[in-house]
């Protein structure tokens, strides 16, 4: 199979897979206060100081959750209800994921209002309408660092300037992100921020939440008080020990793997966008990740080029309508300014460690005539 | 998500392309997700003098669902008396591809509006009585299509 879905998740690490045996013969309770627990809460707390170091953090900032949608819950519900009685606004981009965008929801059943900042064509939140969007009753702001769909990466060490000078909290999903491209809580004056294990090529079940000192939040999970009271559960410490050490191999080839893939992708697009006629990019040629290239394709459905590739081996995702549970266009798309027709024919090809440039080139082989033949059924 | 069988009829899809001065068109478009659908007929007359459907094509904008089921009603439908092939509905159809997820329930129905489509403006166009059950679903699909716009 040649896998082009990265962007939903990835592969794990054969280091990690060899490493898991050994990180779950620890097995204690770090809570626990006789030697293994002990031991093990040692370990916890290298871990965390190591994965801290990687967005310039102090290890007692960061703490570990069960997924980046956790991280994001207990973000938005955490720091409205802390601070409900400062303000009841908060600001996120109209792209965000769903456990953003359904969080903002649900706050809003709770008396909280939201503002949904727009994105341009290229799916870039402009700073200046985030400014704008400030009132004095806003304590979040909460801008995504790159765009799971597109790709595109959001200013945000612009928005954190403002939220910084205004003294608004400002949360950055970096769930794309980390392990790819440099970050850096202090210089981008971030105040929150998720990442997540599967994303970087760990295991699924474990993410981390950094929240810098001195803020105002309360817990999603309460219970025995682990995680600095944050977050209530005995550590997975297994999993951590896993997201630590994909995390320390990610950082110690950032450089030269996003040189690689950006190579990559800018090779995909351009062999895309020559071979196939009515074919566009969606998302930014600059400001994007490295590994995302989202495309789509006039008068041609989505899910059937998806089904196309699968039959041939290759794994993609797709934006269309027709493919959602709920049959509605990517939200992502339709805020970037396309209509739900255009939206229909597009499919997201994310790449990654194991990506090699043979397999994008059997992409760029085999693509064109599969559109040619879904345009020859199509009525247009 | 797909039986084999849907998945036989969208990689190898049946009665594909146009049919040239065809006697009815159903133009079609899906609410739901935006997908389009025509299908093509040509009539003929059997032994019986009774109109059959000769020949029929489609052309099909959307998911695979979609293709299958208009290459399904392709296949149904050829040679078969216009009365008889009137009868198909979405069961027919829902067997025949072997089950389809529920969510997708919706492009078979896509495609027995557009042969219904089809067979009406066969009717009208050959100054034919319509009957009463196809003038009433003729009227619900003209309605649906201009929200659609
Ligand atoms: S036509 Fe859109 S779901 Fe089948």
């Amino acid at each position: 199979m040649i896998y082009l879905d990265y962007a939903s998740t990835t592969p794990i690490d054969p280091i990690i897979i060899k490493h898991l045996s050994s990180y779950f013969s620890n097995f204690a309770n770090t809570s626990s206060l006789h030697q293994s627990g002990q031991k093990a809460k040692k370990i916890l707390e290298k871990n965390r100081k190591n994965i801290a170091k990687f967005i310039k953090a102090d290890p007692s900032e960061i703490i570990f959750t069960s997924s980046a949608t956790e991280s994001n819950n207990t973000v938005l519900k955490g720091i409205a209800f802390a601070n409900k009685n400062k303000g009841n606004h908060i600001i996120i981009s109209s792209i965000e994921h769903d456990c953003i965008l359904n969080s903002a929801d649900w706050l809003k059943t709770q008396g909280f209002k939201i503002t949904k900042i727009p994105v341009d064509k290229f799916g870039r939140v402009n700073p200046s309408d985030v400014k704008k969007s400030i009132t004095k009753k806003t304590i979040l702001v909460s801008i995504m660092h790159a765009n799971n769909e597109i790709g595109t990466i959001e200013p945000i060490e612009e928005i954190g300037k403002i939220c910084c000078k205004l003294n608004i909290y400002f949360h950055t999903d970096a769930s794309q992100t980390f392990g790819k491209i440099p970050i850096n809580v202090k210089k981008m004056n971030i105040d929150l921020l998720t990442a997540s294990s599967h994303k970087v090529y760990g295991p699924k079940g474990i993410a981390l939440l950094y929240i810098k000192k001195g803020t105002n939040i309360t817990p999603l999970l309460h219970g025995g008080g682990h995680e600095n009271t944050l977050r209530s559960s005995t550590v997975n410490l297994p999993l951590v020990s896993a997201f630590a050490k994909t995390a320390t191999i990610r950082h110690s080839e950032l450089v030269s793997e996003s040189q690689r893939l950006f190579k990559l992708r800018h090779h995909l697009i351009k062999n895309i966008l020559k071979k196939i006629p009515n074919s566009h990019l969606n998302g930014h040629l600059k400001f994007s990740l490295p590994n995302i290239a989202s495309f789509r394709f006039d008068n041609v459905e989505g899910e059937s080029i998806l089904l196309k590739l699968d039959q041939l081996g290759i794994a993609v995702s797709t934006g269309s309508a027709c493919s959602s549970n709920n049959l509605k266009p990517s939200h992502v798309l339709l805020a970037c300014g396309l209509k739900p027709s255009q939206t229909h024919g597009s499919i997201r090809i994310s790449f990654g460690r194991w990506t090699t440039k043979k397999e994008i080139n059997y992409l760029i082989k085999v693509l064109p005539k599969i559109i040619k033949d879904l345009r020859r059924l199509s009525p247009f | 998500m797909y039986s084999k069988k849907v998945l036989d009829h969208f990689q190898n899809p049946r009665n594909r392309g146009q049919i040239k001065n065809p006697d009815g068109i159903g133009k079609v478009g899906n609410i739901v997700c935006g997908d389009v659908m025509y299908l093509y007929i040509k009539i003929a007359k059997n032994k019986k003098n009774q109109p059959i459907i000769k020949d029929i094509k489609f052309q099909t904008l959307g998911c695979a669902a979609a293709i299958a089921n208009s290459s399904i009603i392709t296949e149904l439908a050829k040679n078969k008396t216009v009365n008889q092939a009137l009868k198909i509905n979405k069961s027919t159809i829902v067997k025949s591809l072997g089950g389809l997820p529920p969510i997708k329930i919706h492009c078979s129905l896509l495609a027995i509006d557009a042969f219904a489509q089809a067979v009406y403006d066969y009717l009208s166009k050959s100054n034919q009585k319509i009957p009463e059950k196809l003038i009433k679903i003729h009227q619900r699909i003209e309605k649906e299509q201009s929200l659609n716009l």
